[in-house]
């Protein structure tokens, strides 16, 4: 394991700009950085989007293939996310067995797609109790400054609305489009001393006590949490957390569905 | 699943006989292994855990040692016979995951910078599942690490507040965790009354995302007086009762 570590001089500076409501890159404290993405890079996936948030660059990939239910669920396709954080997106990141960290980004964004009910299981079925669809979304961090949650989960959602269930590669019919109805889109805040900002750039997070993580569904319903970091959050702090999240999710949200 | 179980009666009690912000029967008792430096039990409904601590001794391998404070290490695992199908032994990527939101809370009561390059290792090890395991190890390994004697700025308390047939429930069981429709684990530091864990999963307004967080908040103090009963009983000395019968104030 390679420490990931800042200069405190630098975490200074970070929370001095911040008491100033300033930012490194000159962001308001609650917003985000210039965000781009592309539908479909990857043709052998079934569906794919990469995403860049500021200098942090994620792409996602879909596959899809056939496979056995789980017996408590027997007529739902299974959803299943993998979060790779390789030398090549930090150096900090090593090859081989998954880091505590991108268990958790695995998980945190496996949670608001799945609480959301935004695939639509059932109609990944193929036959109940022995034959299902699985789809594999698998997260590959090309770049790492900050923030992975909200870009893995963005670069998720749109991955996932793109795709097909290739259905006729396998004999099983016609191919058809992946059942997905809403964006449940997530907003990020770390905790730094006293001052809460959104979508953290790296030298922020390095910076931060406390992460919290909100997933908002279309209607504005909370449909995931997620707290990290050894730091402490208070009730005031969470609740203006989640009236923020689903202001910031809304507009990224519009985005996502136009597409542009 | 064809029909959509009824979780309230027509009386407003759950499928256990609790009202809807009745917590389950917690006993903790601290001090229950003879090799560990801290060690606690608690049954929390039908759910039953032991845990650990070794430390603060020195952190191994070296490359994980932190020149400045202790590490906090927290190992959670669910035992094979635990739950009704086989937990298969070993780390899984919800044990993980469990594990890093654990060792995050409890460090950030555990005053590290008292032991540089040391590490506080704190086992987990659920014996009998049944819904709400975060916060019973939580809750178990925060009376573990004080019986280890190691300083600490608070206790960690914690429990998880859901919704089921549209009502907010505090410490869901286990149907109510399987059938209903949100969990909230929330663990604090009762002296301050900070948030040191916060998950959620399903589908909450922000309305009752609040009212849920201060019910868990309520009942994570009403836990702290359990756990600071069990570390009394383990630790407090009636002088009345030594023998020169002399008390000392």
């Amino acid at each position: 394991m390679k420490r990931n570590i800042i200069p405190e001089i630098k975490k200074e500076l970070i929370y001095r700009l911040a008491q100033r409501e300033c930012r490194e890159d000159d962001r308001p404290l609650l917003a985000y950085r210039e965000m781009n993405f592309a539908i479909n890079p990857i043709s052998t996936a079934e569906g794919s989007a990469r995403v860049q948030l500021g200098k942090t660059d994620v792409l996602v990939g879909v596959k899809v293939q056939p496979g056995e239910p789980y017996p408590d669920k027997p007529d739902e396709g299974v959803l299943m996310t993998g979060c790779e954080l390789k030398p090549m997106a930090h150096p900090s990141f090593e090859t081989g067995a998954p880091s505590d960290d991108s268990v958790e980004i695995a998980r945190v964004v496996d949670r608001g797609i799945r609480e959301s009910n935004m695939i639509d299981m059932k109609k990944l079925c193929i036959e109940p109790g022995k034959k299902i669809w699985i789809v594999n979304l698998d997260i590959q961090v090309i770049d790492y400054d900050g923030n992975l949650f909200d870009s893995a989960t963005i670069a998720s959602l749109l991955a996932l609305h793109q795709a097909t269930v290739p259905a006729s590669r396998f004999g099983l019919g016609d191919d058809f489009r992946m059942p997905a109805s809403s964006w449940p889109v997530t907003a990020t805040f770390v905790k730094i001393k006293d001052i809460i900002m959104a979508d953290p750039t790296m030298t922020e997070e390095l910076s931060a006590d406390a992460r919290l993580t909100i997933s908002i569904d279309d209607g504005g319903h909370v449909r995931a949490m997620q707290k990290g970091l050894k730091g402490s959050l208070t009730y005031d702090e969470v609740s203006r957390a989640v009236d923020t999240a689903q202001k910031l999710t809304l507009d990224i949200r519009s985005r996502l569905i136009s597409g542009e | 699943m064809a029909e959509k179980i009824k979780l309230i009666n027509d009386d407003g009690l759950r499928t256990d006989g609790r009202k809807p912000d009745e917590l389950r029967p917690i006993r903790i008792e601290a001090g229950v292994l003879a090799n560990a430096d801290g060690s606690a039990y608690l049954e929390w409904g039908a759910n039953k855990v032991l845990v650990a601590v070794y430390g603060p001794r020195e952190a191994q391998p070296k490359y994980l040692q932190d020149p400045m404070k202790a590490i906090v290490q927290v190992n959670y695992n669910m035992a094979a016979f635990s739950s009704e199908e086989r937990v298969r032994p070993g780390p899984n990527r919800r044990a993980t995951e469990i594990s890093k939101i654990t060792a995050e809370a409890l460090e950030n009561v555990i005053i590290t910078n008292n032991f540089p390059r040391a590490s506080i290792d704190v086992f987990i090890e659920v014996l009998e599942a049944d819904a709400g395991t975060r916060c019973a190890g939580l809750t178990a390994a925060a009376v573990a690490v004080a019986d280890a004697g190691i300083p600490m700025t608070d206790l960690v308390a914690a429990c998880a507040v859901g919704k089921a047939d549209g009502q907010l429930l505090l410490d869901l069981g286990k149907k109510e965790d399987n059938f209903g429709e949100a969990d909230m684990p929330i663990g604090i530091a009762p002296r301050t009354g900070d948030i040191v864990l916060l998950q959620m999963d399903g589908d909450m307004t922000q309305e009752e995302m609040r009212k849920a967080l201060r019910m868990g908040m309520d009942a994570s103090r009403k836990i702290h007086e359990l756990q600071t009963d069990a570390l009394r009983r383990r630790y407090a000395v009636n002088f009345a009762d030594m023998d020169d019968g002399e008390a000392v104030q």
